[in-house]
């Protein structure tokens, strides 16, 4: 578009663009992060073990993980993050809009996401799946039983649309009852008005642990009626923030799977395995081709830990959402954690 | 006097030392930039959604919408396409304002004419009502009618249950007829009664002119319409199947329903804007002159018959103007529904917007159905306004 414009300026982006070789170009979004000292990350309002902020506003969760690992491999301070908490119909607009730099908001990859809102997936960082959770004396015990029952849902969401596609495959009727705010829709099912309530298994286990008055009277069904990849967006036209987003996350996983962790990073700069050297960039520097100075992986590992840590302080067996690691385990141990190598 | 005062013949005068001419050119200049900003705005935003690669367009009304809603009012299904979804939702806002609208009155007046009782306790019963609901916000009072229907009643599996009428927090269900083509002969002999009113009460004036003999204009009118109700069931064959609700497992299944969303809405809307209605009730009986009321005793006329002809033809001029914003408020604050899961527009718009990710487009969508509700009330209320209004000749 700009090069049918004018010619000279067509000119000036080809020279620009043979300097860049040499020194890899930074994309305007990494520019405006490193110019204003901080990244401007979109996480949920709250969903305990994704994102929360605790009472002297400091977030935590495995969603707002990511974007300190960001902040620190791109700034090389895990705290220069500006938190902007959104809701489920916000989210998509403000970052179209530029308002935040990465959306990491427990969100769902689709087809009609990637292809139609202007914006890019990146990369899963929870294989997730819908499930329903019922009160115990209901005694349901599968999610055909819920035949013309009402089920509390959030707007917004990908949930709606699987619940209707779940009950037309099984022929259930279900009747949705739709709120815009989750408090309300949770709040809804704990008074009983609905059978059960839809959301993503995380976020049930969330739910269960943060908002039921005992948490041992609910029970999430085994079954999942959907997949559930969730991972942060970023917005179209900027292919090399983009990218940093997708191999910081990369290379998380990457860290747990050559064992590098919070702790030993430091060490195991000095280790001989060549794939940890080159993920900490003592061998090759690959923060360079990303825009990014030598030691970007070492400090996001040094910040949050490898994915794995993430996990388990986050949402893990012994954090209070007790999630098994199932399918967000890494691919060599039976998950589907996969990250293409840092090299 | 008034003749001499004549004003001269108006010449157009095309010269910047016009008023006239000035003001045309200002108004002109002043439309102009409203329509370019306008155009500004439009365009820049159809090329900035284009440059990111955001779809636009209304295609997508076209499409299946791909998700249930719980309370429709005609037979939805997920895989009909999203203008329907629309059309259920729209149904489902004009059904809680329209009712809403009706009982708001009904309570509004009621407590409105209750601030002029001889009967202390009723005059501060309206009086705390009044000044307790308007000045709590409407949203708090919905989340709370909401919260008290949720809370208090008993769960779905052991409702409240009078006769086959059962009440919980699955909401208010109860036996419903069975919808069949004998209900057409129904409708079509409660119209035909309709009409007999029509007639009826021509007749009745002309007796009343003619003679001075005053007929029931509440009773017979009413009998008619009945009347032809039950003649329409007798030629459609009688159609008395009804939809009886059972306990089920879970809950009350079976019969017709009001949900607890639509029952806190309703209630919310209407406690609120009553309290509204009945200052303006008030206001318009107090503007009334006290010499009126004498004046229709010292005639002799009865006391329903100096409301009726001499009092609220002369209030309701007054009531009139502020009830059309009251009916417009309640209208546009049922769009708050979202908040207690009622699915209004607003809920399946957020879906809709959410699922496709044409945001302009569905918030263009509820406010042009917004916009066209208040205009129609605006425009019903402004002609009955005229009929009220005092016919200067």
């Amino acid at each position: 578009m700009l090069s049918s414009r004018t010619p000279k300026l067509a000119g000036l982006m080809a020279i620009a663009g043979l300097l860049a070789i040499s020194t890899a170009h930074a994309g305007p979004v990494l520019d405006k992060i490193k110019k204003n000292g901080q990244v401007v990350c979109g996480v949920n309002t709250g969903l305990a073990g994704f994102s929360q902020a605790d009472s002297a506003g400091n977030w935590s969760g495995l969603d707002v993980d990511v974007c300190k690992a960001l902040a620190a491999a791109v700034l090389g301070d895990a705290n220069k993050v500006k938190w902007v908490p959104l809701n489920a119909q916000q989210r998509f607009a403000a970052l179209q809009s530029g308002e935040i730099d990465v959306l990491s908001r427990n969100t769902t990859f689709t087809l009609t996401r990637d292809a139609s809102l202007g914006l890019h997936m990146t990369a899963v960082t929870y294989y997730d799946g819908q499930g329903f959770m019922v009160p115990v004396k209901s005694k349901i015990k599968d999610a055909k039983q819920l035949k013309g029952q009402t089920v509390c849902v959030q707007s917004g969401t990908t949930t709606e649309k699987n619940l209707t596609d779940f009950s037309k495959a099984n022929n259930l009727g279900i009747k949705p009852v739709v709120f815009e705010k989750v408090e309300a829709a949770t709040g809804a099912y704990f008074a009983g008005r609905c059978v059960a309530y839809t959301t993503d298994a995380s976020g049930l286990a969330s739910v269960r642990n943060k908002e039921a008055k005992n948490p041992d009277e609910h029970v999430i069904l085994p079954q999942l009626i959907s997949k559930e990849p969730l991972g942060p967006m970023v917005r179209r036209g900027d292919d090399e923030w983009f990218a940093i987003v997708k191999w910081v996350i990369y290379g998380l996983v990457e860290a747990e799977e050559y064992g590098i962790t919070q702790e030993n990073v430091d060490q195991m700069k000095s280790s001989q395995d060549p794939v940890v050297q080159r993920i900490l960039g003592v061998s090759e520097d690959t923060g360079k081709l990303l825009g990014l100075d030598r030691d970007w992986m070492g400090r996001a590992i040094k910040a949050v830990g490898n994915y794995g840590e993430i996990f388990e302080r986050n949402v893990g067996p012994k954090s209070p959402l007790k999630l098994p690691r199932g399918a967000n385990n890494l691919w060599n141990k039976g998950g589907l954690m996969y990250a293409p190598p840092v090299r | 006097m008034a003749e001499s005062v004549r004003q001269p013949p108006k010449k157009r005068d095309w010269s910047w030392r016009s008023q006239a001419f000035r003001g045309l050119v200002y108004q002109a200049l002043a439309l102009a930039a409203v329509i370019a900003i306008g155009w500004w705005l439009a365009s820049n935003t159809a090329a900035n959604m284009q440059a990111r690669g955001i779809k636009s367009g209304f295609d997508f009304l076209l499409q299946p919408a791909g998700f249930d809603i719980g309370e429709p009012l005609f037979g939805y299904d997920s895989s009909h396409p999203y203008w329907q979804a629309f059309a259920v939702g729209v149904g489902n806002t004009l059904r809680v304002a329209i009712l809403g609208i009706v009982l708001a009155t009904l309570v509004g007046t009621l407590l409105g004419v209750g601030r002029f009782s001889r009967n202390a306790l009723v005059r501060g019963f309206c009086y705390g009502y009044v000044e307790l609901f308007r000045n709590v916000p409407v949203l708090v009072q919905l989340l709370m009618w909401y919260l008290l229907v949720t809370e208090l009643l008993p769960d779905s599996t052991e409702p409240w249950q009078i006769g086959n009428v059962f009440l919980s927090k699955g909401g208010l269900t109860y036996p419903g007829p069975v919808w069949s083509a004998g209900f057409g002969w129904v409708v079509a002999g409660l119209a035909l009664g309709a009409l007999g009113v029509w007639f009826y009460r021509r007749w009745a004036r002309a007796q009343f002119d003619a003679t001075g003999r005053e007929r029931s204009l509440f009773w017979v009118p009413l009998g008619i319409v009945i009347a032809g109700g039950v003649l329409g069931w007798f030629a459609g064959g009688m159609p008395n199947e009804w939809k009886i609700p059972v306990k089920g497992e879970f809950a009350v299944e079976g019969g017709s329903a009001l949900t607890p969303e639509f029952l806190a809405v309703l209630l919310g809307l209407v406690l609120y804007t009553a309290a509204f209605i009945a200052e303006v009730v008030r206001a318009g009986i107090q503007s009334v002159p006290r010499g009126q009321s004498e004046a229709a005793q010292a005639l002799g006329l009865s006391r329903s018959q100096e409301m009726r002809q001499v009092l609220l033809p002369q209030a309701l001029r007054v009531i009139i103007p502020p009830m059309t914003n009251q009916y417009l408020n309640l209208t546009k604050n049922s769009s708050l529904a979202v908040a207690i899961g009622y699915p209004d527009v607003v809920s399946i718009s957020n879906t809709a917007l959410n699922q496709t990710g044409r945001a302009v487009e569905c918030i263009a969508i509820i406010m042009a159905v917004y916009l066209t509700t208040s205009l129609a009330t605006s425009l019903f209320m402004n002609w009955y306004n005229a009929r009220a209004a005092i016919k200067e000749r």
